[in-house]
């Protein structure tokens, strides 16, 4: 029997096979994103980028508990006047590279959208977890936002236009349809769940922004409902993300309605390899099951 | 203080008792802010040290530290120098030399032949003298402004002492000088370990603030062989402020 079809389509855009770099996770500079995908990943996502250059929070950034990481970077980033140029150096090299987009308006996710795009982006990734200019809550909380910056993009990109849902909403699903209605491509589900540690010695915070976001496994159950609720919700891909650490965990999002699964703070516990261990993991599952394709477990276990 | 603006904050952390010189820690000033440092002694009767220059906010904190005081620290993170045996050349710039006094005290105990050549602005910035020169077979110390030791930096010396041979080079201190000394010691076909530094935030290889042309400092250095430093355009060159944008070193 011939080996099992690895490579995915995702709004029309096709993938060597269904692993990629989440965003947010090393992918400052072309050098290290072409490392990234010659170790393997089928897609690479940049850290998100902006108009404006921000240095980010001050540190501490990060703070490992028992089962994650809980980040407060604040968005560093050098801006996308910056940007695009490794962008672009990674389109010349053939690196599939997905630009992850943020911004406190609509009018600046179209403009950051369009330059990634002509600087050879093959698709962008809307960050919602930002907070709307001059609120507190965060864009991707409010469904009539997340539909009229989705359509802004829309509107100024030809790229397929994938949105990152956050989870700490109550009702995923439901931001999940305004995205669709907004005319996105696909959506991303999940990013990181507001989180905090505290240090019991000092009885301080320990990020110098008190609160981030956890990820790793502590969240991969809560994106395997995610993407179980909203894969039945919308007709869009869905891309899954949220503590996926081994091909088993990669798997099991699939089921749920995942299209292809994002990759991030696995990077901590098995290195760079793991990008090649889960696609190897993935193809011995659909081997030993007797599928063909990825695309045959998609959403599989709904009906169940 | 081992000088007017250098302090040795000792320390005591179970996980450092093991560590290499080379490797950093996160310090934490609650409060304040978390930075990178390089360890500047291991497991001395059970503690640990970092030697730190009073240059901001945090220095300025860790500086005003009492004994008995607590700061947060994690790690050690990274790949330390190796320790090898033979003719051994370190050559430390500035705070850099931090990083070298535990190696070379390191290179003694293992029966290394060490030179070490150690420059700073003028006589106040020169610290750890004593634990130099109790290491090594031969200390050479420049000032800038010739108010110790010979007037230069601490590249002036070495076309000549590296003519003369050596089996490594070790090397840490600013970016500029650590380049040159690479360049020179390469050129003669011996072997550099350098250590270099940059933005650290997750420390654990996934945030990609410390990359240098795709490595990763914190997992794959801050030390970092010949092999690599011959690969890395921006090594000596540029460097990511904490943006991420590319900034002239």
């Amino acid at each position: 029997m011939t080996s099992p079809e690895l490579k995915v389509e995702i709004a029309g855009i096709e993938f060597r096979n269904p692993v990629m770099l989440a965003a947010g996770i090393l992918g400052t500079t072309a050098g290290i994103m072409r490392h990234v995908y010659e170790a393997g990943a089928g897609a690479v996502f940049t850290k998100s980028v902006g108009l404006r250059e921000r240095e980010g929070y001050p540190n501490p950034t990060v703070v490992e508990v028992d089962c994650g990481l809980i980040n407060a970077m604040g968005l560093p980033s050098p801006g996308i006047f910056e940007l695009r140029g490794e962008v672009s150096k990674l389109r010349e090299w053939g690196v599939p590279v997905v630009v992850s987009v943020f911004g406190s308006k609509a009018e600046e996710y179209a403009k950051v959208a369009s330059m990634a795009e002509e600087a050879g982006a093959v698709a962008v990734e809307l960050n919602f977890s930002c907070p709307h200019v001059g609120e507190v809550s965060l864009i991707g909380q409010r469904g009539d936002l997340v539909e009229e910056f989705t359509r802004a993009v829309k509107d100024a990109v030809d790229v397929p236009v994938f949105v990152k849902l956050t989870p700490n909403v109550s009702d995923i699903a439901s931001i999940a349809r305004r995205a669709e209605r907004g005319g996105a491509d696909a959506v991303t589900a999940i990013n990181t769940v507001r989180a905090m540690a505290i240090d019991v010695w000092t009885a301080r915070p320990i990020l110098g922004n008190r609160f981030g976001g956890l990820s790793g496994p502590a969240i991969r159950p809560i994106a395997v409902r995610c993407v179980y609720e909203i894969f039945e919700a919308v007709d869009i891909p869905v891309i899954g993300c949220g503590g996926v650490v081994s091909w088993m965990d990669a798997v099991e999002l699939m089921l749920a309605g995942a299209s292809a699964v994002q990759v991030g703070t696995a990077v901590i516990y098995r290195g760079m390899d793991v990008f090649n261990e889960l696609v190897q993991g993935i193809s011995a599952y659909l081997s030993k099951m007797g599928f063909r394709s990825v695309s045959e477990v998609v959403g599989l276990a709904h009906k169940a | 203080m081992e000088s007017s603006d250098v302090k040795t904050i000792w320390f005591r952390d179970e996980a450092c008792l093991d560590a290499q010189p080379g490797q950093f820690v996160m310090v934490w000033v609650p409060g304040v802010d978390e930075v990178p440092m390089s360890l500047s002694a291991i497991d001395v009767e059970g503690l640990s040290a970092i030697t730190v220059k009073r240059v901001g906010e945090a220095t300025e904190s860790m500086h005003r530290l009492s004994v008995g005081d607590l700061i947060g620290v994690r790690g050690p993170y990274g790949r330390g120098f190796t320790v090898r045996r033979g003719r051994c050349l370190a050559v430390a710039g500035g705070i850099g030399v931090s990083a070298i006094a535990p190696l070379v005290e390191r290179l003694s105990e293992a029966g290394a032949e060490v030179t070490v050549v150690y420059g700073a602005k003028t006589r106040d910035e020169l610290v750890l003298l004593d634990r130099l020169r109790g290491s090594s077979e031969r200390l050479i110390v420049l000032t800038e402004d010739g108010s110790f030791g010979l007037r230069g930096v601490a590249t002036d010396p070495l076309d000549e002492l590296l003519d003369e041979g050596f089996d490594v080079v070790y090397t840490c201190g600013p970016e500029a000088m650590m380049h040159t000394v690479f360049l020179k010691a390469d050129r003669r076909g011996i072997p550099v370990e350098a250590c270099l530094e940059r933005i650290m935030r997750c420390c654990v290889g996934i945030c990609g603030s410390c990359v240098v042309d795709g490595v990763r400092l914190c997992v794959e250095g801050p030390v970092l062989g010949s092999e690599t430093l011959r690969r890395l355009k921006e090594f000596g060159r540029f460097r990511r402020g904490f943006s991420g944008r590319l900034v002239r070193i």
